[in-house]
């Protein structure tokens, strides 16, 4: 069997309604995701702002809103446009799974809803990434496992003899995102929209965090990689450096980063043994990561210049940027000593965001940019300066909000650590709190940025699919299979 | 024979996996192979061309 066989079966064609559509709610739920983390951070700087309609616009009632929605709206809805995408295109067959797949969009962007209105009354089960009641998990579940069902299908019914190096990424993060969700959501119901945990005390803890960090590990990273794997060579126009690479990559990232949870329970409850390997296999993890952040973006090496025009590549390979800086700091955190410094400072949510702002959301930009005109049958995005305007605005928004977040933590953490000569404490809380509030209004700046910067791609979008209607912009259209071979 | 052993034993084990995945991708009789899949996305134009259609 040939790689290329399917070229021969002349009545194929891929199923891109699921992918449009998730495409465009990745843009609005972007907004809305980031637009709420824009005020939640205002709420910090203005406390007044926790007052708009309490107690649903309490920090601690919008808080899980914003990661939900970044995460699971925002990023959920990348992963299921590119990996839907990317395992019609590189098995070359149609989506398997028939009424599933609508199933799967649908079927997300009612659990979706359903944050949106369980979150700001209150409803949560605690914890965190996680604090959706037993019902919405459910329904999540069953949405997970249809995913799974078509993307696995389409893997098996596929007409190349290998399975590129995207799909074992995307197929990776999918069975491990369904095993984290199902064992951490392991509840016992007492009503409709209250349930307790199944695990007790440091177990319930470790559970949490096995899963919270392979939310990041699995979730945030190897799905995004994934994305990495095609959207990089495509956008570049060369295949990846070393698909060898790319083979041992996988392997070392997913079997060392399930390990890796116990860092969030240092000094904790937790046994010391389970926190000493958790910091050890963090610290491995540093050779996969940076061995696949190499292999991103080596994959220019000939085609450097092209970094000069094209906008797009340029999202693509800042995220890798960023990508290897975050996972840098993270082994570096999840070292106990550093760690007893930056546990509950900023200076984790700058740590988190230098991944989620950098890497996660900055790669889903570069390949929704890649994918919006090829899509809807365009040679390019409406604007192609306006993409450039966005990159500024994200890359200058993703560094003040960072650097921000970093000069908060080590001073929260230098101030709390520090004690008088007979043993009283320095400063009390009050004090680090007046002391980040520099940091919290460059922090707005930063996330306002960003957000600006989502706000013209929504704009760009909006003119490139309607450009199609309008007599202008027939230029832009590809008219005819030939010259469609560009993309 | 106890727990330690064990520890020392999965470490080995651990590493003989890892030298066996690198020696299964980078040996040369592979090559070939996998320089074709690097291929993969740049394989199916027309498929492309026609679902726009």
């Amino acid at each position: 069997m040939s790689n290329h066989v399917a070229n021969a079966n002349s009545d194929l064609s891929y199923n891109y309604k699921v992918v449009r559509q998730f495409s465009i709610m990745a843009i609005v739920w972007g907004i809305v995701g980031m637009g709420i983390g824009v005020l939640i951070a205002s709420q910090l700087v203005w406390p007044g702002l926790n007052d708009i309609f309490q107690p649903y616009t309490h920090f601690g009632r919008l808080r899980p809103l914003h990661t939900n929605s970044v995460i699971f709206a925002f990023g959920g809805s990348v992963l299921f446009a590119t990996s839907y995408y990317v395992v019609q295109r590189t098995c070359q067959v149609r989506l398997f799974g028939g009424w599933l797949v609508p199933f799967t969009f649908w079927g997300w962007q009612a659990v979706i809803v359903l944050a949106a209105i369980t979150l700001p009354l209150g409803l949560t089960t605690t914890k965190e990434y996680a604090e959706l009641e037993w019902p919405i998990d459910i329904l999540l579940g069953l949405v997970w496992i249809s995913y799974a069902i078509v993307f696995f299908g389409t893997v098996v019914k596929r007409k190349t003899s290998h399975i590129y190096v995207a799909n074992w990424f995307f197929g990776g993060f999918i069975l491990t995102v369904a095993i984290l969700h199902i064992v951490n959501s392991a509840a016992i119901p007492v009503t409709l929209t209250k349930s307790y945990s199944a695990y007790a005390g440091a177990a319930d803890a470790m559970v949490q965090w096995w899963y919270g960090h392979n939310a990041v590990g699995f979730f945030l990273t190897a799905g995004f990689l994934g994305i990495m794997y095609y959207f990089v060579p495509k956008q570049a126009g060369r295949p990846v450096y070393s698909y060898q690479l790319s083979i041992v990559h996988f392997w070392a990232l997913i079997s060392l980063y399930i390990w890796a949870g116990s860092h969030h329970l240092h000094y904790s409850a937790l046994p010391d043994w389970a926190q000493s390997l958790g910091m050890v296999m963090s610290l491995i993890l540093l050779a996969p990561s940076w061995g696949g952040m190499i292999n991103g973006i080596m994959t220019l090496s000939g085609a450097w210049h092209k970094l000069r025009t094209d906008p797009t590549l340029r999202f693509l390979v800042v995220s890798l940027s960023f990508y290897g800086m975050s996972t840098f700091e993270g082994p570096m955190m999840a070292i106990k000593t550093v760690n007893a410094l930056s546990h509950n400072t900023d200076w984790t949510i700058g740590h988190v965001h230098s991944g989620a702002l950098g890497w996660v959301a900055m790669i889903s930009i570069g390949a929704l940019y890649h994918l919006i005109p090829i899509l809807f049958g365009r040679k390019e995005m409406w604007s192609v300066g306006l993409i450039n305007v966005h990159f500024w605005l994200a890359t200058s928004g993703t560094v003040l909000y960072i650097a921000a977040m970093w000069v908060n933590g080590i001073t929260q953490g230098l101030m709390w650590r520090a004690f008088n000569q007979d043993g009283s404490l320095t400063y009390s809380f009050i004090d680090s709190i007046a002391a980040s509030y520099g940091g919290y209004v460059v922090r707005v700046i930063g996330g306002g940025l960003f957000l600006l910067g989502m706000l013209i791609m929504a704009y760009n979008t909006y003119r490139t699919v309607r450009s199609g209607v309008s007599e202008e912009s027939v230029d832009n259209q590809i008219s005819s299979p030939e010259k469609a071979q560009a993309v | 024979m106890d727990i330690n052993d064990l520890r020392g034993l999965a470490t080995v084990l651990v590493m003989v996996a890892f030298l066996g995945v690198c020696w299964w991708a980078f040996s040369p009789s592979r090559k070939k192979k996998f320089d074709d899949a690097a291929d993969l996305p740049f394989a199916d134009e027309e498929n492309h061309d026609r679902s726009l259609k």
